[in-house]
């Protein structure tokens, strides 16, 4: 069965079940989120996607509200508005105000808002949360002074990665986001946690980051290059992100049709030996027993030579190829004309049995 | 696999057998996740209680090398109580008499004992696989690293044939791969008895379609095997070898016959990132370039073809593809390529499987072979309506036990696998500096039961050997081994476990044992 109602003067007919909230993204109009997911369940916690809708009498967060025939919506009116700065002035009035450097400023959804709706200072004045910030993980850098208690971390990692690593604790003003008795998150033999870096995928602020993307590129200068991760068989994409022809770090591609926005801490945080000083930069051809260095030329012709030599004094049987799993398919290809069209022999193997 | 990684999230049954999933196959492991949460039910066979063990409804935690057993249980009990599909069975199958037959010995009072959970038990499995609607096999190297690698797999078609759980969405026979591309690999012809898309060199007209492609005469006789090459460049009959991106001083059975072999060669050409155990050995070392670096394309465990983009320049100058075709090239085989795709659409114009497929429908998204034709979707799941031979066949299999099993000498059954945090031989991920931090030291697990008996503490060093080889390792000990069995991964030089390990092959798929072989544990500090 399929609803039509109206989002700004604008019909939009959906099915049955959907939230105000997608509605409104298949017309096109944007309602900030902060606690949403479409992955994840619904706490409609955060109260900033709040919209008006004739003949209901409080502000109805749309994320959880579900569309019924004939609803007349306003996602922009002035009472809306005010509740979206309200929220946005209380979020800031416990917020640091060291945006100039946090990694995640250029990416950050209080940030984004705050500009969107203008709120420039917090009003309110008080206290702020001074809890020290938890580095103890190699891979994640968590400062929970920036968490604003959206939850998404915990719920995707009890929900999607199922290990439940983050929970909140306390009340009230001290509510913070922490593994279970507040070891830290590096303490993997108590906080559990297998660094997969989902909790980072989903967090809208800067309260979770990559510890080696810190200080390396902003936002805006990194380009992002969709591929495909090269470690085990599941077939991951991700984006590499580069700036200045290096590699400065990885992160989800939501588009990415085995594994959306999740990946293991190899896929997320192993690519390091793309410029590790050890990386072979010239061919070494081996003299007396050492090697030194060559010109790809050089290289490339005694290879060939040498080769070649070999296959006719000893015939094709004498040589082999082990082409690599590691490899791109066009590579494979290639290594199997290596051994059939230039070696003359069907001696081709990898270690598919390793 | 026969089905696809977004399908495991509908599977009602999990049969999960040698593969330890959350750590090898993490993506995966969050799809099982799904259909646990979906009411599913898993099982899981591993002699180790890995994690996905621990989710499991029941762990089946058999003795080394006994998964026919465990299979071939199931098998008498499905048919014994009538459970199998009688419909998918006549319709689709042959040589269920046979099967019959081979299963009447298989009675799970018998064999419990090797299965290590009680016949009742088995029983239940049984019973449950056979009636869901959409039961799912995965297994991973726990069945293939064996001498009884092949009839593993054909006891585990059989399974599936039986009872009808293939050729449909969420049910088949799903290896996991545990490479990147080794799917690609093998698709490509990285085989020595196939022509890319698996066409058997020993047809006459795979030898001619071949032969007038690339123009060089082809030749109908089957290549070597990885293994059988040490052992050829051992007796000095290969001479010549050509490794791209391997590192088998590593990662393959008994190091020390493959270093004597490959010290043998005339002549050793390596391409590799890093000056690995391998590269050292070599005459020749042609830097590579990383994933980063080049355009291509890999493909995955569920026969999904995806682009590789090049973000950055090769740290060396050249793609390994360029560096291939130079050489061909220079050895009088003109390959030249403008392109990474120009490779891609040779090879497609030769390959059925992939024959629908170019760069421009990839960039769109990834395609999962069979994909034959320009406007075909590409195929989710395998064996709808008809086996690739026509009728699946029912094979008769037997167990035999693992080739070097543990005596008064070496009493421990060593066992090898992988890591979450690293990678095959550890070349990318020990050099990422937050893996090497969370998981820097490689140690051998070791039941408390042993620990006790040996006087050996958790973090002290043993010397573990076998009869090719010893290695020194902290100690951690732990109930994720059952008693009498040691394990530790392969990432590690410092701890280069395959100085132990047996090479003693399937005589069909030449896969060496890696997953048995006899050792003893002692204490040094």
């Amino acid at each position: 069965m399929s609803i039509t109602l109206t989002i700004n003067g604008q019909k939009v007919t959906v099915p049955a079940g959907t939230t105000v909230l997608e509605a409104a993204a298949q017309a096109g109009i944007d309602i900030p989120t902060f606690c949403h997911d479409p992955e994840l369940s619904k706490p409609g916690a955060c109260r900033i996607c709040v919209v008006e809708i004739k003949g209901m009498r409080n502000l109805p967060p749309s994320c959880v509200t579900t569309v019924v025939e004939g609803m007349e919506v306003e996602t922009e009116s002035a009472d809306v508005v005010e509740a979206r700065r309200t929220i946005l002035d209380l979020l800031l009035a416990n917020h640091p105000e060291d945006c100039m450097t946090c990694q995640k400023f250029g990416d950050c959804k209080l940030a984004e808002y705050a500009y969107r709706y203008g709120v420039r200072k917090a009003s309110f004045v008080g206290d702020k949360s001074d809890f020290p910030v938890d580095e103890s993980s190699a891979v994640l850098y968590r400062d929970m002074n920036k968490c604003i208690l959206c939850g998404k971390c915990v719920r995707v990692c009890a929900e999607i990665v199922g290990r439940s690593v983050y929970d909140f604790t306390s009340r009230g003003f001290t509510t913070k986001v922490a593994p279970a008795l507040d070891v830290g998150l590096g303490e993997i033999d108590e906080s559990k946690c297998v660094s997969c870096g989902s909790c980072v995928a989903v967090c809208p602020v800067g309260a979770i980051v990559e510890k080696n993307m810190m200080g390396k590129a902003r936002p805006w200068e990194v380009k992002k290059v969709k591929t495909t991760c090269p470690y085990c068989g599941c077939g991951c994409n991700f984006d590499l992100n580069v700036k200045d022809g290096k590699v400065v770090g990885v992160t989800s591609n939501p588009s990415s049709e085995v594994n959306g926005r999740h990946l293991c801490v190899k896929g997320r945080f192993g690519y390091d030996f793309i410029h590790s000083s050890d990386r072979l930069t010239r061919p070494l051809i081996k003299k007396d027993g050492e090697f030194v260095e060559a010109s790809w030329d050089e290289a490339i012709r005694y290879v060939a030579y040498r080769m070649k030599e070999i296959k006719e004094k000893n015939g094709s049987e004498a040589m082999g190829v082990l082409t690599s799993a590691r490899c791109t398919n066009e590579e494979n290809y290639l290594m199997n004309k290596m051994a059939r069209v230039a070696f003359g022999t069907n001696n081709i193997d990898h270690c598919a049995r390793l | 696999m026969t089905n696809s990684i977004g399908e495991i999230k509908d599977c009602d049954y999990m049969l999960v057998i040698g593969s330890n999933t959350t750590e090898t196959h993490p993506i995966i492991s969050i799809e099982m996740r799904k259909a646990l949460k979906n009411g599913a039910t898993l099982v899981v066979a591993d002699p180790r209680k890995t994690e996905i063990a621990e989710l499991a409804k029941v762990h089946v935690p058999l003795k080394p090398g006994a998964n026919i057993p465990l299979v071939m249980t199931m098998c008498n009990v499905i048919i014994e109580e009538g459970l199998y599909d009688k419909e998918f069975v006549t319709n689709r199958t042959e040589g269920f008499d046979e099967l019959k037959e081979a299963t009447a010995a298989f009675t799970p009072e018998a064999y419990a004992g090797v299965i290590g959970v009680s016949a009742d038990t088995i029983r239940e499995i049984a019973r449950g696989f056979a009636k869901a609607n959409n039961a799912a096999i995965f297994y991973t190297m726990g069945i293939t690293q064996h001498t009884s690698g092949t009839t593993n797999v054909l006891a585990i078609a059989n399974l599936s044939m039986l009872t009808g759980q293939i050729g449909k969405p969420s049910s088949g026979v799903n290896p996991l791969r545990g490479q990147n591309n080794v799917q690609g690999a093998c698709d490509m012809g990285g085989l020595p008895n196939v022509f890319p898309g698996y066409q058997a060199v020993t047809d006459p007209a795979n030898i001619e379609k071949f032969t007038r492609a690339w123009g060089v005469q082809q030749s109908e006789k089957v290549g070597l095997t990885v293994g059988e090459m040490m052992d050829a460049a051992h007796h000095g009959d290969l001479k010549a070898l050509y490794i791209l991106g391997e590192n088998p001083m590593l990662s393959d059975p008994d190091i020390s016959h493959v270093e004597k072999a490959l010290d043998n060669l005339e002549f050793l050409v390596v391409q590799d990132l890093f000056l690995t155990e391998t590269a050292m050995l070599a005459d020749v070392v042609l830097p590579g370039a990383s994933f980063a670096e080049k355009d291509g394309t890999f493909s995955n465990t569920e026969r999904r073809v995806q682009r590789v983009r090049k973000a950055v320049e090769p740290v060396a100058g050249k793609a390994d593809w360029e560096v291939i075709s130079e050489v061909l090239t220079m050895m009088g085989y003109p390959h030249e390529y403008c392109s990474a795709s120009d490779v891609f659409n040779e090879m497609v114009s030769i390959t059925p499987q992939y024959a629908g497929m170019s760069f421009a429908r990839l960039d769109q998204g990834g395609l999962q072979w069979p994909c034959p034709t320009a406007d075909h979707p590409g195929t989710k799941y395998l064996h709808e309506g008809k086996f690739s031979r026509g009728l699946g066949k029912f094979t008769a299999v037997d167990f035999e036990p693992p080739a070097e099993l543990p005596d008064e000498e070496y009493p421990f059954v060593l066992n090898t696998g992988r890591r979450l945090y690293h990678y095959h031989t550890g070349t990318m991920t020990r050099r990422a500096k937050g893996l090497n931090t969370i998981y820097s030291e490689e140690t051998i697990e070791i039941n408390p039961a042993d620990a006790c008996s040996l006087e050996v503490g958790d973090g002290d060093t043993v010397k573990v050997s076998s009869r090719r080889g010893s290695i020194m390792a902290k100690a951690n000990v732990t109930k994720r081994v059952p008693q009498g069995m040691v394990f530790t991964s392969f990432h590690f030089s410092e701890v280069a476990v395959n100085f132990l390990t047996n090479t003693a092959r399937d005589p069909i798929a030449k896969i060496p044992e890696l997953k048995v072989a006899a050792v003893k544990v002692e204490k040094i500090s």
